[in-house]
């Protein structure tokens, strides 16, 4: 078996020389003091490789074009299998790839590695930082959500402002009047078109010049002996490559990348961020206001990316060891600390999305169709704590009472509601005890069992407290007397579907308290909601779908 | 400078491995390799063949959709009905019009044909003189029961499964019938 191993080898190296090119990558000779802190390149250019295979995965059910782009990712994220796995992998490769990178240039500079013969390679890896960064700026719209299209608003705007290029820059991304059709094509264009085949050329150059120039020594190498890539730095590598792969994984499976509501452009309420290592230049707008932006958005960055660039140039001093490299590590620990500070200030001065915006629309949102009653029912359900001795789907651990799931086809509202009053009166020998609600909280809660089909699976735990809370505070102050919801109610007052996109919370809250204030000839009377009601009503309403759904 | 070199190299224990040493090293390396990678391999290859294998869960949609009142229709007399059918294409929800040649075949009891002949798919249509569903394409001729007179088609007409309520005829999924025996 072995021979014929070894004749197979070397009749492939006779006819393509494979295995002698392998051979001579796995054996260069690296310096002694070679190890753990120069595992970084492989493990960022391994993440790449995972980038590359998540993105054709994912692109091979995903529509490019907005609208359809959110649909197909909620298509992904909800009915593909292993789909939210590959978004997941996709979605923390990006942020760990940052992370990499960073972690990879830091270790050349503390140690000096970019210094002459290898500036080429240092400034291709500075390059390579600006790709990286640019993934992540188009792959953020690439979802069309709210928080993609808000966040890419904001970007390219600071694009807009750059003096002279300012117009071009915009219009390169067509982004020049609202971010629209043309302005998505640029972006995934970008992102999967051109991007790519750019940082393979730019991995393959770097590489080239790694390997022209060898791994960078330190001071004392040239005393000892030379070591071989291969099996030892490999192993680090792999160590490395395999934590970074585990971490990877447990993100991707654990932590929800939640999808929010689909893009609005007329959501002016939306509260933009953009991804968190662009949290700092964001802060860093604030510093700079007025006629002094400019220094913000673009004279900081362009300085930050010339001193990166011109690093190897400036530094000619003979290479020292790492400990003695004092100057680099305050200058590492100052830019740490100026980052840092920024991003923890970014993150501490932005508000809170209320619940209404954060709603993941790649759960179950089977609950927005209720009408209020059935919501209000599973407030009552919650309440009364039906669930310690019921089951809504089948399943889960034994409980004393029977599933739920398909009670209407069995009974009829006045059925439950009797049954509710008085479980034995209907079902001689029943261990439940009667509800203690009134007629009207009765009724909701029958409205709620029958509500709960095989169609929309478990609606008690997917259905967010705020949002059956705030139906029954609708459903207790009788707003559907005027008021029309998922196609039930009166007519007097303005169907509230819808009301998202008309007003904002703000201006709802302060109708609540004073309607006459705000909308003066109203006939809505005023109601004094505690704190907690009024954000539960006011995020109930604002998750309504914008039109009834169909019956 | 030179003649310094040398001796630093002998005084280096890094020159001579102990090779006894140096073997198991290098076997537990290479052991770490190939587990490392041969579990990464597994952790994404298994995820990627469920994702382009396994079929989508799809998305609940009511199965019947109504295409008419069938009260009125003559006995013995097929009627071609179009009528809205809505279908998940991934993730698009489309709605298509669809039609189905209707046969009364007695009060409340109506069968309903898919429109395409069973031979390529062409569109059929009933001759009223000869009383047959006639293909144009290549000469297909079905009975008003479905079944194949003449030509090349292979099975008879296919169903939609229907019922009726109120005198309204809700036409649900295409049964392909099953080929003709002998």
């Amino acid at each position: 078996m072995k021979a014929k191993i070894d004749q197979f080898i070397e009749a492939l190296e006779h006819r393509t020389g494979i295995p002698g090119a392998v051979e001579h990558f796995l054996n260069e000779e690296i310096p002694a003091s070679s190890g753990w802190h120069q595992v970084f390149g492989s493990v960022a250019m391994f993440l790449i490789m995972i980038q590359f295979f998540t993105g054709i995965m994912l692109a091979f059910n995903y529509a490019p074009t907005p609208g359809q782009a959110y649909d197909s990712l909620r298509y992904i994220l909800t009915e593909v299998t292993a789909g939210r796995l590959m978004r997941g992998l996709h979605h923390w490769g990006a942020s760990m790839i940052i992370v990499i990178v960073v972690l990879h240039m830091v270790q050349v500079f503390l140690w000096g590695a970019y210094k002459k013969p290898r500036e080429g390679t240092w400034i291709v890896g500075v390059v390579l930082l600006l790709v990286t960064l640019a993934y992540g700026l188009t792959g953020y719209l690439l979802a069309w959500d709210n928080r993609a299209y808000w966040g890419t608003v904001v970007a390219t705007q600071i694009g807009a402002t750059v003096p002279l290029a300012g117009p071009y820059v915009s219009r390169l991304l067509a982004s020049t009047g609202d971010i629209g059709v043309v302005t998505f094509a640029r972006f995934y264009g970008l992102h999967v078109l051109l991007l790519p085949p750019a940082t393979m050329l730019l991995i393959g150059l770097h590489l080239v010049l790694v390997r022209r120039h060898g791994v960078a020594p330190t001071v004392g190498d040239e005393l000892k002996p030379k070591k071989q890539f291969y099996p030892e730095q490999v192993f680090k590598d792999t160590v490395a490559i395999f934590i970074a792969f585990a971490i990877l994984f447990t993100l991707a499976i654990s932590v929800r990348v939640p999808l929010e509501r689909m893009a609005d452009p007329t959501d002016t309420t939306y509260i933009p961020r953009p991804e968190w290592y662009f949290l700092f230049l964001f802060q860093m707008l604030k510093v700079f206001e007025g006629p002094l932006e400019v220094v913000g958005t673009v004279i900081l960055p362009t300085v930050a990316i010339l001193a990166l660039i011109l690093t190897p140039f400036v530094d000619r001093s003979k290479l020292v060891r790492v400990r003695q490299r004092t100057l680099a590590m305050g200058v590492v620990v100052l830019a740490a600390i100026g980052w840092g500070g920024l991003t923890l200030a970014a993150i501490r001065s932005t508000p809170p999305q209320t619940a209404a915006a954060s709603i993941d629309f790649s759960g179950p949102v089977q609950w927005m169709q209720l009408k209020p009653a059935e919501l209000s029912g599973i407030h009552y359900y919650k309440q009364e704590n039906c669930g310690a001795c019921h089951n809504v789907t089948q399943g889960g651990e034994a409980k004393a009472g029977p599933t739920l799931l398909n009670t209407g086809r069995r009974h009829d509202a006045a059925w439950l509601v009797q049954h509710f009053k008085a479980p034995q009166t209907l079902n001689p020998g029943s261990a439940m005890t009667p509800v203690n609600l009134n007629a009207a909280q009765l009724n909701d809660l029958a409205a709620a069992m029958l509500a709960m089909t095989t169609d929309n699976g478990d609606l008690i735990s997917t259905t967010p407290a705020f949002a059956a809370d705030g139906a029954a505070l609708y459903q207790k102050t009788f707003c559907g007397s005027c008021h029309m919801v998922n196609g039930v109610g009166g007519k007097l007052g303005p169907v509230l579907n819808g009301l998202a996109t008309r007003r904002t919370e703000a201006w709802t809250i302060d109708h609540f308290v004073n309607p006459q204030k705000v909308s003066p000839g109203t006939p809505m009377p005023a109601y004094k909601f505690s704190g907690q009601e009024m954000q539960d009503m006011v995020a109930y309403l604002f998750t309504l779908p914008d039109k009834a759904p169909a019956q | 400078m030179s003649e310094q070199l040398p001796p630093t190299h002998e005084c280096n224990p890094a020159k001579t491995p102990a090779t006894a040493d140096a073997m198991p090293r290098r076997s537990f390396h290479l052991a770490v390799i190939y587990i490392c990678n041969a579990i990464m391999g597994l952790a994404l290859a298994v995820p990627t063949i469920l994702y382009l294998f396994v079929p989508p869960r799809m998305r609940k949609q009511s199965a019947f959709v109504d295409a008419g009142d069938v009260s009125q229709l003559p006995v013995g007399t097929p009627v071609e009905m179009s009528f809205q059918q809505s279908r998940v294409d991934g993730w698009r929800a489309l709605t298509e019009k669809r039609t189905a040649w209707v046969v009364k075949t007695a009060e409340n009891n109506v069968v309903a044909y898919g429109p395409q002949c069973t031979h390529l798919g062409c569109a059929y249509h009933w001759e009223e003189g000869t009383k047959q569903f006639v293909c144009p394409c290549h000469a297909s001729y079905f009975s008003i029961q479905g079944a194949v007179l003449a030509g090349p088609a292979p099975r008879p007409l296919d169903r939609y499964v229907t019922k009726i309520q109120d005198n309204r005829l809700h036409i649900g999924p295409l049964k392909v019938s099953e080929e003709a025996k002998g």
